[in-house]
């Protein structure tokens, strides 16, 4: 087999499982996109804050530190333990739930039957007020991120490819332990979806807050879930992500790898998230491979949107998204 | 009535009596943003050396140094926006701690008649001081950093490197591409293959780069990068397997906050040093007596001795070094910009004065001049021991290839002089 056509299949298998990861970012949009017609852009920050709470907790570090020691004189940085992983992330998720809580009774339930712009500039300042907040709450310095994730080349795949084509194929440890998380991620919610009470539930505000109102479906109980949900899910792209270039925060910047896939795959399709995923890796790392080096390379963030911005020429709801039909 | 008229009276005294000469000191710093993990320790490294220097001496010559910071994101518009907020306080010098941000200020601070030192970052033919009046890089510029490393590769192959295939690794950015020409030259000088790898921005998804440096195995992998980008290098790096001694990253790359989150895969990655890590310097003493313990560090004292924290120390030492240059210079305590140019264009740091500063060895002797605002364009080169999670110096200070970057700098700044109908100095 010519040597450029092992290399293509060689990109294409690692746009596949890059693509896992920006899906893994895009579907916490989907799931508030979806309950509540809100575009979140504190989605990239969440994932953020939810990396730096893990390893604050793992680590055993003092929350507000530096503010206690600011106002009371002290010296404290660290409890002195270490909280095993396992742990460490029920207790990540708690925290995620609670700020879910907090966003639905401090910001979103103020601003029901707002315009949709309204909403989308609240999440804007909860972003930047995120920010700040991870950052006086666990300080703005790299932090390794080590849940017991194996990382580096797999050497099987090396090995059995090589046994193949007489050259090992490069594959990431971690991106094939994201691509198991993101199946059983998207299995799970797909199941909580259709045949849980919680999930037929959030269908139904989904598709008419109004009609799930006057059916009894407490819409901040909904709301306050659909955020918990994203919460979880953030905390799963943070540990992904985290776990390849340490929890600092250029992690919120993920955010924008999540947007052409959410506008290739449509915003409020689950299975849209993960195949628009997959098309922008795929295709953004073949075009770099092919055309990068006619181009001078670092193609990939532009050609991302692009690629995404073609699809809409034909799917202007993406590719799994609704038709939006209005009447005249 | 008594109370408010001794107080109008206080007021009008005040008012009446000459303000106190300070010496206004800039930071443009970033504390915020995807880059703050690099920006916070040169922040702290800077203000406490000023700090010392305030409660130890009570400030340069006498006068207290009073320090704004203002915050740029490493926002290239923020940062233009605190220099235009900032220069009416009767700033002396700005060292914008972004070459982006430099670039914009070139032309700025040179109309306004302020010096702009970029240590070991902004543009390289600003080290022509003939047509760069008030624009200064020493000790050392990237064309200078990419010479090095050429150097130390020839130094570990026997002065030949013909034939051996050299990667560059860079962040898609005017920082990021300033050492393209120089390695070309020395390429064509060396006879070295030369294959660029661009990184956009801020560099968080790198496979495509290191899949090709898997297939195309270069000897040598050089790095220009800042931020998440050199971590997630480092870590892809390690994940192919490429050996980590033959990797090594410019000033900019070379500080523990890349290294250590990728664990033990970083040990023996290379990078430049501008000066040595570490605090085993007798002015660590000192920092402590009057800084640290005194309540008025600046950060969590937590990235003390670290390579980012002693480029910020080392910032201000240059800088109020060139103050006390100017003081002398001018036989005044309370200097102005045009002063403070002065001094920079005549300083001349010796391991002597180095020593008494509390730092002997730390950074390199040289010398500034009206010709020469680049320094002596010396670098060391540290390795990583990821066990012991330090820095250790390998080498001695190696010196640019003059003969390469010299005549580069030259064409680089007469053509900015012919554009912008600049007349020559140093006459």
């Amino acid at each position: 087999m010519p040597d450029q056509l092992l290399y293509a299949m060689e990109v294409t298998l690692n746009g596949l499982m890059a693509g896992v990861l920006y899906a893994l970012v895009a579907l916490g949009f989907v799931l508030i996109f979806k309950a509540s017609g809100i575009f979140n852009y504190a989605q990239g920050v969440m994932a953020l804050f939810a990396a730096l709470t893990l390893v604050g907790i793992m680590d055993g570090q003092v929350p507000f530190a530096v503010l206690i020691n600011a106002v009371f004189g002290t010296e404290i940085h660290n409890f002195g333990w270490e909280v095993p992983a396992i742990l460490a992330i029920f207790l990540t998720l708690l925290v995620m739930c609670a700020l879910a809580w907090c966003v639905q009774k401090f910001v979103m339930r103020h601003l029901v039957n707002q315009e949709p712009i309204i909403l989308f500039m609240a999440t804007i300042g909860l972003a930047y007020f995120l920010e700040g907040f991870g950052d006086l709450m666990w300080g703005a310095d790299i932090k390794k991120l080590d849940v017991g994730l194996p990382q580096g080349l797999n050497d099987t795949i090396d090995q059995v490819t090589y046994g193949w084509f007489g050259y090992g194929f490069f594959i990431d440890n971690l991106d094939i332990f994201a691509t198991v998380i993101a199946a059983i991620l998207v299995i799970g919610l797909t199941i909580f979806s259709q045949y849980s009470k919680q999930g037929r539930a959030l269908r139904a505000v989904a598709d008419d807050h109004q009609a799930a109102l006057s059916v009894g479906i407490s819409l901040n109980y909904i709301w306050v879930l659909v955020w918990s949900i994203a919460g979880f899910v953030a905390l799963v792209a943070g540990i992904m992500w985290g776990t390849k270039s340490g929890v600092q925060f250029s992690l919120s910047l993920i955010a924008l790898k999540a947007l052409p896939v959410l506008m290739l795959g449509g915003f409020t399709s689950i299975p849209g998230a993960i195949v628009g995923g997959l098309i922008i890796g795929v295709g953004e790392k073949l075009f770099e491979f092919l055309i990068g080096p006619m181009v001078g390379g670092a193609t990939e963030n532009w050609f991302a949107y692009v690629l995404a911005l073609l699809f809409l020429v034909f799917r202007p709801q993406g590719l799994f998204g609704e038709k939006i039909i209005e009447r005249v | 009535m008594r109370l408010r008229l001794a107080s109008l009276a206080l007021a009008g005294i005040m008012a009446a009596a000459p303000a106190m000469a300070e010496l206004v000191v800039t930071s443009l710093s970033y504390r915020t943003g995807a880059y703050a993990a690099n920006g916070i320790p040169v922040a702290d490294g800077f203000a406490d050396y000023l700090t010392l220097l305030n409660e130890r001496d009570g400030g340069i010559g006498g006068v207290p140094i009073k320090m704004i910071e203002c915050e740029t994101g490493y926002n290239t518009e923020k940062g233009v926006e605190c220099y235009e907020a900032t220069k009416g306080e009767g700033a002396l010098v700005y060292s914008p701690l972004s070459t982006g941000i430099t670039y914009q200020l070139i032309p700025k601070a040179s109309a306004d008649g302020i010096p702009v030192h970029s240590m070991g970052y902004g543009r390289t033919s600003a080290a022509n001081g003939k047509v760069f009046e008030w624009i200064f890089n020493y000790p050392a510029t990237y064309w200078d950093g990419a010479s090095i490393a050429i150097k130390h590769i020839l130094d570990l192959n026997g002065g030949d490197i013909k034939g051996k295939k050299i990667a560059l690794v860079y962040h898609n950015s005017a920082y990021g591409k300033e050492p393209i020409r120089t390695l070309e030259e020395l390429a064509k000088k060396h006879g070295y293959e030369l294959s660029l790898l661009p990184v956009d921005h801020p560099g968080q998804e790198q496979k495509s780069q290191w899949l090709q440096i898997r297939r195309e195995k270069p000897d040598y992998v050089l790095m220009w990068g800042w931020g998440v980008m050199n971590q997630v290098a480092i870590q892809e790096a390690a994940n192919i397997r490429f050996p980590m001694e033959n990797f090594i990253g410019v000033w900019w790359s070379g500080s523990e906050n890349d290294t250590l989150p990728a664990g033990a895969g970083a040990d023996g990655y290379k990078a430049l040093a501008l000066a040595n890590p570490g605090s085993d310097y007798p002015i660590y003493a000192d920092l402590k007596k009057y800084v640290y313990d005194a309540g008025k560090a600046a950060g969590a004292g937590d990235q003390i001795g670290y390579v980012l924290y002693n480029r910020g120390m080392y910032q201000a030492l240059l800088t109020t070094e060139a103050i006390r240059k100017a003081q002398e210079i001018h036989g005044t305590k309370d200097i102005t910009p045009a002063m403070m140019r002065d001094g920079m264009e005549a300083l001349n740091i010796t391991q002597d004065r180095m020593g008494e500063l509390g730092l002997p060895d730390f950074g390199p002797a040289f010398e500034v001049s009206c010709e020469n605002h680049g320094g002596s364009g010396v670098a060391k080169i540290q390795q990583w021991d990821a066990n012991a999670k330090t820095w250790n110096l390998i080498t001695d200070w190696i010196a640019a290839d003059r003969s390469v970057v010299d005549p580069l700098i030259e064409e680089d700044s007469m053509a900015y002089a012919k554009e912008n109908n600049i007349q020559l100095r140093c006459n």
